[in-house]
């Protein structure tokens, strides 16, 4: 089975956000980027799914150049084979799925398998809308699957309070949420065989966004922090600030 | 073609405080843009549901109804709700960022060629445009989005607006019924213990972090959470005590766990990393109960105790329960 990840370069978590001069990005001067987090369960996902039943696994992300040091890790986990595309402009969701889906179809897997959202924009957007363009089933922010030989598969959700458990079928895109797995660390023999893996290079031509970025800003100021006291002795302050000003008792 | 349409989820016949919150955020919309609320309501017997879509302002509500979408289907439910979106001709289409929410829109965008700002905290509409805030880097920055496409469609954070009731006409319609076999469906809720209230959902949230020494000493949270009677609290995590095992990743709050919106969050035992305070810096009042005076978390708390949480919470539980009987 050929199982497709697609990865994202974002900004570590623990990165300050500056905004850029322009006023619409965020200033990647002195920011340390990494391969997004919840990436990680989903090469770990497709490495585990190859073992079991053969296939190859190629990673694919949109974006600059620098991204080929991601795409190196998940070769370095595991991966056979790496896609870089460039785009031509700058891109949402929209624009980026309608162009995305016929990549996909040219490289015919079976999978796909991506993170459920990548943390620079939190958008989560792409595996619904690709897999709605290509006309798959889609399983969103799984935290547990169970892939059947016949392609049928059965996974788990978080909803509020609780879980839900959803079947479907391949091909599929499938989103991957911590809990999944456990994704293993590249060992020095993973690093050094990923400097030989493939990792083609290309551009994607996309059409104009759904939404134009305006305005990139720093987040509402929270208002002047107060120290009531210490210990016990503070709470008939916090209790009266709860009644009466935050009105929440 | 300058309709607002609200798809109002329903889960078990019961409708979303998220839903009712978009529907009253788009009587406000739909008076810029000249036009009026419609709701679209979709699952198995939920016709009955029309009146609560009417008592919030909605105008005409649309139905799909079938024993197919019983379940949440995601390609079944985009299907219903693009149909409505053919019917109602909206400008704008609103759905409640929830676990259904996030799923399901970008599905329906998809299928109608459309734009989508997801988990949007504020919505205006000028000159005619849609233009959509919402937090990134989980709010470590805000962006403001132009939507160039009609419909636009934006998913709307819950508690980002408070509902309140405004009567429309509520005129019913029903919707051609997506024929079944769906590519993707719920099979099964496996619901969280008794009447726990979600996390996303809760007025108020009790998070513990690794000030707490070990998961035996996590009761303490819980009590607080109770302390505000049933229903109204939910309890929350750091990341170092999910990645720890104390608590399951469901009640992480942070930038790799849930974004949480309360009126009132309470910090307990967490310095406040920067990966935290992206989850939880939205809430409306944040209570910070630390050892440690300069701990990060006292910089973004409304009201911060210096103390010892063995000793502070206990007695919280007490207060908090007088002042809650009265």
């Amino acid at each position: 089975m050929n199982i497709l990840v697609l990865v994202k370069r974002v900004p570590a978590t623990d990165s300050q956000i500056k905004v850029a001069a322009d006023g619409k990005r965020y200033d990647p001067a002195g920011v340390e980027h990494v391969l997004n987090p919840y990436d990680e369960y989903a090469v770990e996902q497709a490495l585990q799914l190859q073992a079991a039943r053969g296939g190859e696994v190629t990673v694919l992300t949109v974006g600059g150049a620098d991204a080929q040091k991601d795409l190196r890790t998940c070769l370095a986990m595991g991966a056979d084979k790496a896609v870089l595309l460039e785009p031509d402009k700058a891109f949402d969701s929209k624009s980026l799925c309608d162009a995305l889906a016929a990549k996909v179809r040219e490289l015919g897997p079976e999978l796909v398998l991506c993170g459920m959202k990548a943390v620079d924009d939190d958008d989560a957007q792409v595996p619904a809308r690709l897999a709605t363009l290509l006309g798959w089933s889609c399983l969103t922010d799984a935290t547990a699957l169970d892939l059947a030989e016949d392609g049928s598969f059965t996974g788990q959700r978080d909803i509020e309070g609780g879980k839900e458990s959803v079947a479907g079928r391949l091909p599929a895109v499938i989103s991957c949420n911590k809990g999944l797995n456990e994704p293993r660390y590249p060992n020095l023999k993973g690093i050094m065989a990923a400097k030989k893996k493939p990792l083609e290079q290309g551009a994607i031509a996309l059409e104009e966004p759904g939404a134009v970025v305006e305005g990139l800003t720093p987040p509402p100021a929270r208002p002047a922090p107060t120290i009531l006291g210490q210990g016990v002795d503070a709470i008939p302050a916090l209790i009266d600030k709860l009644k009466n000003e935050a009105k929440a008792l | 073609m300058s309709n607002v349409l609200v798809f109002v989820e329903q889960r078990e016949g019961r409708v979303k405080k998220a839903s009712l919150e978009a529907l009253t955020l788009a009587r406000t919309l739909a008076s810029s843009l000249g036009g009026a609320v419609h709701a679209v309501l979709v699952g198995d017997g939920v016709a009955g549901l029309a009146a609560e879509a009417a008592r919030y302002g909605a105008a005409k509500v649309w139905t799909a109804e079938g024993a197919g979408l019983a379940r949440y289907s995601g390609d079944g439910y985009a299907q219903a709700l693009a149909k409505a979106v053919e019917a109602s001709s909206p400008a704008l289409v609103l759905v409640a960022h929830t676990a259904m929410g996030k799923d399901l829109a970008p599905r329906a965008a998809a299928l109608t060629g459309s734009g989508l700002v997801s988990d949007a905290v504020e919505v205006r509409v000028e000159g005619g445009t849609v233009h959509a805030t919402k937090p990134v880097f989980a709010g470590k920055a805000y962006k403001r989005c132009a939507m160039t496409t009609n419909p636009a469609f934006v998913s709307l954070r819950p508690n980002s607006v408070t509902a309140t009731e405004e009567a429309g006409a509520g005129e019913a319609a029903a919707l051609d019924v997506p024929a079944g076999d769906f590519l993707t469906v719920v099979k099964d809720i496996l619901a969280a213990s008794g009447d726990k209230v979600p996390l996303q959902e809760a007025n108020v949230v009790v998070s513990g972090g690794r000030g707490l020494k070990g998961p035996e000493h996590f009761h303490l949270i819980e009590d607080l959470a109770a302390a505000f009677g049933a229903g109204v609290a939910a309890v929350g995590a750091s990341r170092a005590v999910v990645d720890a095992g104390w608590r399951p990743h469901s009640e992480q709050v942070g930038q790799t766990g849930k974004v949480v919106s309360p009126t009132l969050y309470f910090a307990i035992g967490i310095s406040g990393a920067i990966q935290h305070l992206a989850g939880m810096s939205t809430s409306k009042y944040i209570v910070a109960i630390n050892k440690d005076p300069e701990a990060p978390i006292f910089k973004v708390a409304n009201y911060g105790i210096v103390g010892d949480a063995f000793e502070v919470v206990p007695k919280l539980c007490e207060a908090i329960r007088a002042a809650v009987q009265h």
